[in-house]
């Protein structure tokens, strides 16, 4: 049996402290901690701020809207998975409260660029949704 | 005089890569790897008494410097698992020097070996929180990570494809200079690595190291014993190491990436200027690696690597002799080992039997190793005199 052929979309691997990122997300919102103490933003979820060790972290809705730092077009996927869904565009996007995020981008290569305004677009993939993004709409 | 770790390499062994190897375990070739090291040594392997190995995914994964040491039937008084990705090998061995410091043994060996079978893909069970926050979106594997890596260099520099592609050239070029290389006798223009398939664009595919089975071993021992071996002793003049992230998202601005501390640190142990440097083996996964360290060892300013390398020739002949055994875009990556082929290839000069890629009067080389993505990083100075 060829072990490629039952593969499934890799799903997030849940922790119980990541859980509340989760289920916000599954209501449409980004949450993300902050320092209750140093008052930054931090991700990925943790129990400890990485800024100032504060052991209080407080799950806050931020904005959703970020800018692009970078991104790649992926022809041939790490996993085998994704590979019937290329090409398709990874980046990295730095979000307006602060911390950066890679996330998958719903933008046409041809409409990508460095530092453009994007905001989050939360799509089922698969059985869990996650928190894409697209170019930012105006309003 | 800073303080630093003092030792000497006195056994090398190495193992010619191949794309696939038939019938290997990882301990066959750690084994393997120690057999041609201590030989190079001229030492027995009861006289090893430190061992440092690597993680192993797929095969050992705990308990390794004891199935190790079982396999190979020593019992040493100091071992260890060094994690340190593609660095791990540079940071073998100034750990084994400051180990042999402390009093805790005398001779040590460093090891690392990767089997590659065909059709078989390794993965780690889980690797959060990468594998929660990275993995569903898409975003697999290193080639995407230096992908990102070279796509900010552009667009905040405005670096160019013609100029990446460089570094791959000059890899090749060196390469069909080493009859070990897996890329010997097949070198590639600038025009072919960017005529080679996008992988993560940026990224194309002669960018980006060949998988390889293989192996690499290194006998470390201290500075007072290094004229016990058969050969000219090699003597680590400096050290620096610095972690500063592990996902690629969460990588700090490409000006202050670790490497702007871990180079420099070891320049500064040695007591020795950048420009003193005869042979820099850089740790060279990606050429975006290779672009980054360069401005970050200050050889040029951060965003210029591109000038500096169209000014300057490469080859063990040429201003700035750079991974003169072809690096491991040029040789192969036999995993982790690959790491230690820089070590190795530093070896091997400041011997002064590299052979028709000898660079002349070789007597100071820059190693760096490499992990994740620009996260984990060693540079190590060596030396052909105390």
């Amino acid at each position: 049996m060829n072990p490629q052929t039952n593969i499934s979309l890799p799903r997030p691997t849940i922790t119980p402290v990541s859980q509340p990122f989760w289920d916000s997300i599954k209501q449409g919102k980004l949450t993300l901690q902050q320092c209750e103490k140093c008052l930054d933003w931090v991700f990925y979820p943790r129990e400890h701020c990485p800024h100032c060790f504060h052991d209080e972290l407080i799950w806050r809705e931020a904005s959703g809207y970020g800018h692009l730092v970078t991104w790649s077009v992926i022809y041939r996927a790490g996993h085998p998975a994704w590979q019937e869904l290329t090409p398709y565009i990874v980046g990295i996007v730095k979000l307006e409260e602060g911390p950066s995020l890679l996330t998958h981008l719903l933008i046409e290569e041809k409409d990508v660029f460095h530092l453009m305004e994007v905001e989050m677009d939360i799509q089922e993939i698969g059985p869990h949704p996650l928190p894409f993004f697209k170019k930012k709409e105006e309003n | 005089m800073a303080r630093r770790p003092k030792g000497s390499i006195i056994g090398i062994g190495e193992l010619k890569p191949v794309r696939y190897s038939t019938g290997k375990t990882t301990l066959s070739l750690i084994a393997e790897s120690v057999r041609l090291a201590i030989q190079d040594a001229g030492i027995s392997k009861g006289e090893v008494d430190g061992l440092l190995v690597g993680p192993q995914v797929g095969e050992t994964p705990q308990h390794v410097p004891a199935t190790v040491s079982e396999y190979l039937g020593i019992n040493p008084a100091m071992s260890n698992t060094v994690d340190l990705g593609g660095a791990t090998g540079p940071g073998m061995i100034w750990r084994a020097a400051a180990a042999i410091e402390a009093g805790m043994c005398e001779t040590v060996v460093c090891v690392l070996a990767n089997k590659n079978e065909k059709g078989e893909t390794l993965r780690s069970p889980n690797r959060n929180p990468i594998r929660e926050f990275d993995v569903p979106f898409g975003a697999s594997g290193a080639n995407t990570s230096y992908a990102l890596l070279k796509r900010q260099h552009m667009e905040e520099y405005g670096s160019t494809q013609e100029e990446f592609a460089h570094l791959a050239y000059w890899a090749r070029k060196n390469a069909q200079k080493n009859p070990d290389a897996i890329f010997y006798g097949k070198p590639a223009e600038v025009d072919d690595i960017l005529a080679s398939p996008l992988i993560s664009d940026p990224l194309h595919l002669l960018e980006i190291v060949m998988p390889v089975a293989g192996g690499a071993a290194v006998v470390v021992t201290s500075e007072e014993n290094a004229n016990r071996g058969r050969h000219k002793p090699v003597y680590l003049r400096g050290a620096g190491e610095k972690i500063t992230h592990r996902a690629v998202s969460q990588a700090p601005a490409t000006n202050q990436l670790p490497f702007s501390y871990s180079i420099p640190k070891a320049l500064e142990q040695a007591g020795i200027n950048i420009t003193d440097i005869d042979l820099f083996s850089l740790y060279d996964c990606y050429t975006s690696v290779v672009a980054v360290t360069l401005e970050s060892a200050g050889l040029c300013k951060p965003g210029e690597f591109g000038s500096f390398v169209k000014s300057h020739t490469f080859g063990h002949d040429g201003d700035y002799p750079l991974n003169t055994h072809g690096g491991q875009l040029g040789f192969g990556q036999a995993d982790l080992a690959g790491g230690m082929s820089h070590v190795i290839e530093a070896v091997h000069q400041l011997r002064g039997e590299a052979d028709q890629r000898q660079i002349k009067d070789a007597n100071l080389s820059l190693v760096t190793g490499n992990g994740a993505t620009l996260s984990e990083t060693t540079a190590l100075v060596l030396g052909g005199e105390r």
